[in-house]
């Protein structure tokens, strides 16, 4: 079996954004998202600090820092980009105008309950930003994580441990093994990384899982 | 003739009691009013509650103003940062207060001050521990937490042109949390980078009415002096 690696994952979450879509890609791990977008698609990616349209990294030197991402990296706007503030940011995400977020996560539940945002330990402090609007606003919820941890549990679980962002939010999980939908009857493996049997994934991953009806 | 200009960003701040709560503009340096928060630090205002998005980085700007022992609370989503050390330091040793509140929450909390708006019910953090113990509520099919605006006494912003009404435009992604403290606080001071006569503004792309500013201080871009 070969693992996806995190370009890999963020590659397959690219193959899934249709035309037209307004995407809003979560800081970290789903930023690299965008270098992934099939150029022949328009996509329109948001950030929550208040822009539509944003473009790819700018070079080195023509940085501008009015002009950032979420993450607070500088970004470009495209031909056809917005500015706005952040209550209209968060009314767009809130009022289910994205058609897609990518989010990281620590755990997702069989029932599609998402932790990212806290791990609950007693003397961290705590950061939310905007995972717990995301995770509620946008049409489709996706997250991209690793499938175990480091220390070889698996993330997708049966009850999340860490605070939840939001319940029953999730759609669909993408791991560097497999690639898994979230219905209201449980979680359905849409692909698996080469090598990689369903006796195995199940195995690794202690939670119910389905075929899909479609997977060989 | 209403003329909001004032020369130096001490004057505007002047009259900032201790225990005031000031909303402070910015996402990252974005739109980061820094020579009004320097002016606060300078002005040596205590006990006050502020409202960012963050909790300061590095050792600048808030940051800085928590350093100085000015800060005893502050509402934000996202206090944890690599530089946030004197927040971190501050709220370990029990002396600085924190509210954590998700950001579209407290973007809207803002905009309802400002709105006249009494409270509203928002789908955000229902289920988590950010609701816990407040008021929800079952709307159609989906369930809502009932959250209160968030008034200030000043808001410092950032903001691009202004003429001497107020009115304000803004460059690129620096607009941020500007327009909506603006309209939250009693006493609005915007820092902007340009000041123009009245009428230079087309009125299309004024974002931030004058109705909503109070003071406004021009601070010239670093090398280009008054």
């Amino acid at each position: 079996m070969k693992k996806f690696d995190r370009r890999q994952i963020a590659a397959r979450v690219a193959r899934d954004i249709p035309e037209g879509a307004y995407v809003n890609l979560g800081i970290g791990l789903p930023t690299l998202v965008a270098d992934h977008l099939p150029r022949d698609r328009e996509i329109v990616l948001h950030s929550e600090n208040g822009v539509l349209g944003i473009g790819p990294r700018p070079a080195k030197g023509m940085e501008d820092e009015d002009l950032i991402n979420a993450g607070k990296e500088p970004v470009t706007l495209l031909k056809g980009g917005a500015f706005f503030h952040h209550a209209d940011s968060f009314g767009m995400i809130r009022g289910r105008h994205l058609d897609y977020c990518v989010l990281g996560a620590f755990q997702v539940s069989v029932a599609g309950d998402l932790a990212n945002w806290h791990t609950g330990a007693p003397d961290a402090i705590p950061a939310v930003g905007g995972a717990m609007d995301l995770a509620v606003g946008a049409k489709n919820v996706l997250v991209m994580m690793e499938h175990l941890t480091k220390d070889g549990k698996s993330k997708i679980v049966e009850r999340c441990s860490y605070p939840l962002t939001a319940a029953r939010c999730v759609n669909r999980i993408y791991t560097d093994l497999a690639v898994i939908d979230v219905k209201a009857d449980g979680l359905h493996v849409v692909d698996m990384v080469e090598g990689l049997s369903f006796e195995e994934l199940q195995r690794l991953s202690g939670v119910p899982l389905r075929r899909m009806a479609t997977a060989a | 003739m209403i003329d909001k200009f004032i020369d130096t960003a001490q004057a505007a701040l002047a009259d900032v009691p201790d225990g005031a709560t000031v909303m402070i503009g910015g996402f990252g340096n974005a739109g980061m009013p820094a020579e009004l928060i320097d002016a606060l630090v300078a002005h040596g205002a205590r006990g006050l509650t502020v409202v960012n998005n963050n909790a300061g980085n590095a050792d600048t700007g808030l940051a800085a103003l928590i350093a100085a022992k000015c800060v005893r609370k502050i509402i934000c989503s996202f206090p944890r940062q690599a530089d946030s050390w004197h927040f971190d330091k501050a709220h370990r040793a029990g002396e600085l207060e924190l509210e954590l509140v998700p950001q579209g929450t407290l973007a809207e909390r803002i905009r309802a001050a400002g709105a006249g708006i009494g409270a509203f019910y928002t789908p955000t953090a229902f289920g988590t521990k950010l609701a816990a113990g407040k008021e929800t509520r079952r709307i159609g099919e989906r369930d809502y937490v009932l959250e209160y605006p968030i008034h200030a006494d000043y808001a410092l912003i950032k903001a691009d042109r202004a003429d001497r009404w107020g009115n304000l435009t803004y460059r690129m992604t620096a607009r941020n949390f500007g327009p909506i403290m603006a309209a939250a606080a009693k006493c609005t001071v915007a820092q902007v980078r340009e000041t123009v006569p009245l009428g230079a503004l087309d009125p299309e792309v004024v974002v931030t009415p004058g109705i909503f500013v109070k003071r406004v201080v021009r601070i010239a871009p670093l090398g280009k002096a008054a």
